[in-house]
């Protein structure tokens, strides 16, 4: 992997993913992949296979539910879309997480304040 | 829901559809691959070039494929789903160590399993009561007289009921009812049946509701109401299962066992109250191998003059203690009266009221021999899973290649002892589905045993309880047996194993000294237990040979109706003395009788005592004066029952106004006149003076293990017996005899009831069927122990000849013979049998406290249970040496030598 791609932390992906979900409306694996790709600008490059372990983890939890359809270009695929739970869960795991990241942010200016 | 159970769920639902998710996975990558192709075709690339770019982007496939399967089902159940096939698969490769471990396996549990029943139903499990831990047993301290010491006056009862405080209620029944007091006047001819009569609160106090009807009203009484209550299995036997018994009479009559001699001979027909459910059963729990067909109310007033009749029973008041219900005892037993018409009477019970929990009672001196039991089985499971560690352990040895292949690919240890326990589990599971069908077989054919004197036996079977006990037994077993290979498989070193497994390998070395360990361990179990076996028979022996004071064999006995019923008691003696005189006469004149005679009471059955006579012209210290068990018997009773006799027998002259005479037992003579001759002697009872015109030989009475106290014996003709046994002593076989004796009683009497005529010997196989029952089971299990150490032994002895084959071919090339060859393989095997005989010899005489307790008449040292176990284990280790030997013998060197 090169350096500029970003390491995930664990979860992380599972969130980005319902998200998209969220955001697009229905969307099959591939679509999803290529949105998180496109949406990091290529900051974070799946191994696209990887984006179905979590798609599986979404799904044993009730937060998405799949279905099979057909996409623009008239491929059979399996679709996915979010679930009023998953909405409900994404609500609060956003929520949470910009809290995190604004304390952090304020852990990281601290620093900053005390180095000379 | 929250996430965890949703995981779950969706995990185990994956797993059932493994494949088609499968497959849909497939599908989806297949489609991922295509659009993203798609694109890339878009963005310029040729067909090919975007294809192999849009599976480089996706990355490894079957890599993907396992961490989705992973994810989406239940990893772990498919590994063991994987492991299981396997196991199956080479189990079914290798039949014979298959079978052999599950024939080990389901008898070593089905054995476990029927005990475990036989102890948790007597043992762990409450008495078929509710809250049966309130309730308890009021008794003396133990004695050799058994029920007759363990009764109570009505007066007695009714004051220490209204005096204690620690109970709820108290009641109890009527002690000394024979088998077969009733007869029931069924259908056309008059057929026996047993009642007990029991204080009318009786079911009350033990919990017991009715199926039908209604229990006793606790002031009900025969005289005023005559009313009873059926069995459950004498309600479908007699009527049945009549579902509208409940209100009728029946035609009851028949002699209850203490009563005023009835006046008149028309008795009013009996209402059935109600029918007690299947659940109760009376025997099992107060009299083992007794069947009791109807309850009667015990009407206390008849019973005041007639001393110690009732047993005590009592439901402790919720919270008390039994140390506090003795307290009780202690404090209100001075104050009870024997009689309250006899004030010298009051504290005669003093010391002798003592509540002990019944469940004591009634498993009583069971719970050694039980105890015994299971030691036993568990010595067996025991030696089971020793021999098939062992069997597992010769397996891996051979499979040493295919773990150390494994391992080399990739295996770890966790997962090849996983897969060894894997085998393991599913041995012992097998085994314990068969064990638990040989189990059941074992419990029914119990069940049948009505003969067996044990209780509760109805209540057996396979419960919960039983299933988890086996589960658990079959995990440990599994344990046991699957770890120590796998142990050994993973400690030694693979790759050494991969690149030599000859036989010389260390290893295999290794294994073998376990494997002796384990056989030797083997042996030393199954010698206590041939030991313990072999003590148990010989004491069965001597029970048998026990002089019980009469002679069994030859003589039958049949309960007898008649007719005393009489305005006075004068006429009521003489009609009895003409009824008794004429139905021995009829049946002495029958061809192949030698002897008849009549006593209420025989031995190794009901007893009573009445009081304590005094010899004439001695003083004997109070507390020394027994208290004789009584029969009322007529002349050639002692002559039937094959009773020696020194003196004279009753004859029919000692009439009700002659002289008084009595017989005496030796017991009772050496009491009343040490060092003299009873004959002639008088024994002094309130103002009656008894002639001693003969004493007989002890009879065992309680049962055959305990010596007898005093007994005395008085005729018919000059006191009132309370039911009659006729004794027959013949040449011929009772099944014989029996139809013209009950014809010859019949002729007299149409009112004889056709009662069994049983052998005298059945009394004294009910009185030792608790001792037969647990030496034959320990016998059968000591069996069991000696095959499977011998199989222990075989299977240890051939591996090692196996292996050793190069090594005994060199031996043969530089000139060993035959016989050097077979007597190197025979001494090992002596070794290792000789090695566990000696363990198991000390073992034994470790554990002899403990195994002397379950002995009659043996010293637990005894040295021919030691012998013959020592003679048995060498014979059998021999025999199983013998057949590797023979093969060692017959190796070919050359063949033997280029294998190597």
């Amino acid at each position: 992997m090169s350096p500029q791609h970003l390491e995930l932390l664990k979860g992380t992906l599972d969130l980005m993913v319902l998200q998209t979900l969220q955001a697009m409306g229905p969307l099959h694996g591939y679509g999803v992949a290529r949105r998180i790709e496109q949406i990091s600008h290529d900051a974070i490059l799946l191994n696209q296979g990887t984006i179905y372990a979590s798609l599986v983890r979404l799904q044993q939890r009730g937060l998405i539910r799949s279905a099979w359809g057909t996409s623009d270009s008239n491929r059979r695929a399996k679709f996915y879309s979010i679930t009023p739970r998953g909405s409900r869960r994404l609500a609060s795991a956003s929520q949470n997480w910009e809290q995190l990241a604004a304390i952090l942010e304020r852990f990281f200016a601290i620093q900053k304040e005390v180095l000379p | 829901m929250s996430d965890a159970p949703r995981v779950l769920l969706s995990r185990l639902r994956a797993f059932f559809q493994k494949e088609r998710l499968d497959d849909e996975f497939s599908e989806e990558l297949a489609s991922h691959i295509e659009l993203l192709a798609a694109e890339n075709e878009k963005a310029g690339m040729t067909p090919e070039e975007a294809r192999r770019v849009a599976r480089m982007r996706i990355g490894g496939r079957e890599a993907l494929r396992e961490v989705h399967s992973e994810t989406q089902g239940l990893p772990i159940l498919e590994h063991l789903q994987r492991d299981f096939r396997y196991t199956l698969r080479s189990l079914r490769r290798d039949p014979g160590f298959t079978s052999v471990s599950l024939i080990i396996l389901a008898l070593a549990i089905g054995a476990n399993v029927a005990v475990f029943s036989v102890v948790n139903t007597l043992l762990l499990r409450p008495l078929p009561f509710p809250n049966a831990n309130e309730l308890v047993w009021i008794a003396p301290p133990p004695s050799g007289c058994g029920l007759s010491c363990a009764t109570y006056s009505a007066d007695a009862y009714e004051e220490f009921r209204d005096q204690s405080r620690a109970y709820q209620d108290v009641t109890g029944y009527e002690a000394f009812t024979t088998a077969d007091n009733m007869r029931v006047m069924g259908r056309g001819e008059p057929e026996p049946a047993t009642a007990i009569e029991v204080i009318g609160n009786f079911f009350q106090v033990l919990g017991v509701q009715p199926l039908m009807g209604r229990v006793f009203e606790p002031d009900e009484s025969r005289g005023r109401h005559p009313v009873v209550l059926l069995t459950y299995a004498y309600w479908q036997r007699q009527f049945g299962g009549d579902p509208d018994i409940v209100g009728k009479g029946i035609d009851l009559s028949g002699k209850p066992l203490v009563s005023e001699s009835p006046s008149t001979n028309a008795r009013p027909a009996v209402t059935v109250v109600g029918v007690l459910p299947a659940t109760f059963d009376f025997g099992a729990v107060f009299s083992p191998g007794a069947r009791v067909d109807l309850f009667t109310p015990l009407d206390l007033n008849q019973e005041r003059d007639w001393g110690n009749i009732v047993t005590l029973i009592a439901r402790l008041k919720p919270g008390i203690t039994l140390a506090q219900a003795l307290d009780d005892a202690k404090r209100v037993a001075p104050d009870i009266y024997f009689n309250v018409k006899y004030p010298d009477t009051r504290g005669n019970y003093k010391d002798s009221l003592i509540p002990v929990s019944l469940k004591d009672y009634v498993i009583g001196k069971l719970r050694r021999s039980l105890i015994a039991l299971w030691c036993a089985v568990a010595a067996i499971l025991l030696i089971a899973a020793v021999n098939l560690s062992n069997l597992l352990l010769a397996r891996t040895s051979t499979r040493t290649k295919e773990f150390a292949l494994r391992s080399a690919l990739g295996a770890s240890r966790t997962r090849i002892v996983g897969q060894l326990l894997m085998e393991s589990l599913t041995l012992s599971a097998g085994g314990a589905l068969l064990g638990l069908a040989l189990a059941a077989t074992l419990i029914a054919w119990l069940r049948r045993q009505g003969s067996l004197a044990l209780p509760l036996l109805d209540d057996l079977r396979i419960d919960l309880q039983a299933l988890g006990w086996t589960a658990l037994i079959a995990l440990f077993t599994a344990t046991v047996f699957g770890l120590l290979p796998g142990f050994r498989v993973t400690s030694g070193n693979l790759q050494e194993a991969l690149k030599d497994s000859g036989p010389g390998a260390g290893i295999s070395r290794q294994h073998e000294r376990v494997r002796a360990a384990l056989v030797v361990a083997e042996v030393t179990l199954a010698c206590v237990l041939l030991v313990t076996a072999g003590l148990l028979l010989r004491s069965f022996a001597k029970v048998l040979q026990v002089d019980l004071g009469f002679r069994p064999d030859g003589a039958a006995s049949i309960q007898i109706d008649y007719d005393d019923s009489a305005p006075t008691a004068d006429a009521s003696v003489a009609k009895r003395m003409a009824a008794f005189q004429q139905i021995l006469a009829h049946v002495s004149a029958i061809p192949g009788v030698q002897a008849a005679g009549i006593s209420d009471f025989l031995p190794l059955g009901p007893n009573r005592e009445w009081d304590s006579p005094l010899p004439e012209g001695r003083s004997i210290d109070p507390k020394e004066l027994p208290n004789p068990l009584v029969y009322v018997v007529t002349p050639g009773f002692v002559r039937a029952m094959g009773i020696r006799l020194r003196g004279r027998d009753f004859n029919w002259e000692d009439g009700p106004h002659s002289e008084r005479v009595v017989l005496i037992n030796a017991s009772a003579a050496r009491v009343y006149w040490p060092n003299e001759d009873p004959v002639g002697k008088i024994l002094v009872r309130d103002k009656e003076r008894d002639r001693v015109i003969g004493v007989v030989e002890d009879v065992r009475e309680e049962n055959v293990e305990t010596g007898t106290g005093s007994q005395i014996y008085y005729p018919v003709t000059q006191q009132g017996p309370v039911s009659a046994q006729l004794v027959v002593r013949t040449t011929l076989p009772p099944a014989v005899l029996g139809p013209s004796v009950l014809h010859a009683l019949r002729e007299l009497n149409p009112n004889q009831p056709a009662a069994q005529f049983r052998p005298i010997r059945t009394l004294v196989d009910r009185a030792v069927s608790p001792r037969r029952f647990f030496m034959l089971l320990v016998a059968a299990f000591a069996a069991l122990g000696l095959l499977l150490a011998t199989l222990g032994i075989y299977s240890v002895i051939s591996y090692s000849v196996t292996q050793r084959t190069p090594e005994i071919g060199i031996r043969m090339a530089l000139g060993a013979s035959v016989g050097q060859v077979r007597s190197l393989v025979l001494a090992r095997t002596v070794r290792l049998a000789c090695t566990g005989m000696v363990l198991g010899a000390l073992l034994s005489l470790a554990l002899s406290n403990v195994i002397a307790s379950l002995l009659f008449g043996m010293s637990p040292w005894d040295a021919f249970a030691y012998l013959g176990t020592a003679l048995a284990l060498l014979m059998v280790a021999l025999a199983a040496g013998y057949i590797p030997a023979r093969r060692a013998s017959r190796i070919d060197p050359i063949r033997a030598l280029k294998a190597e």
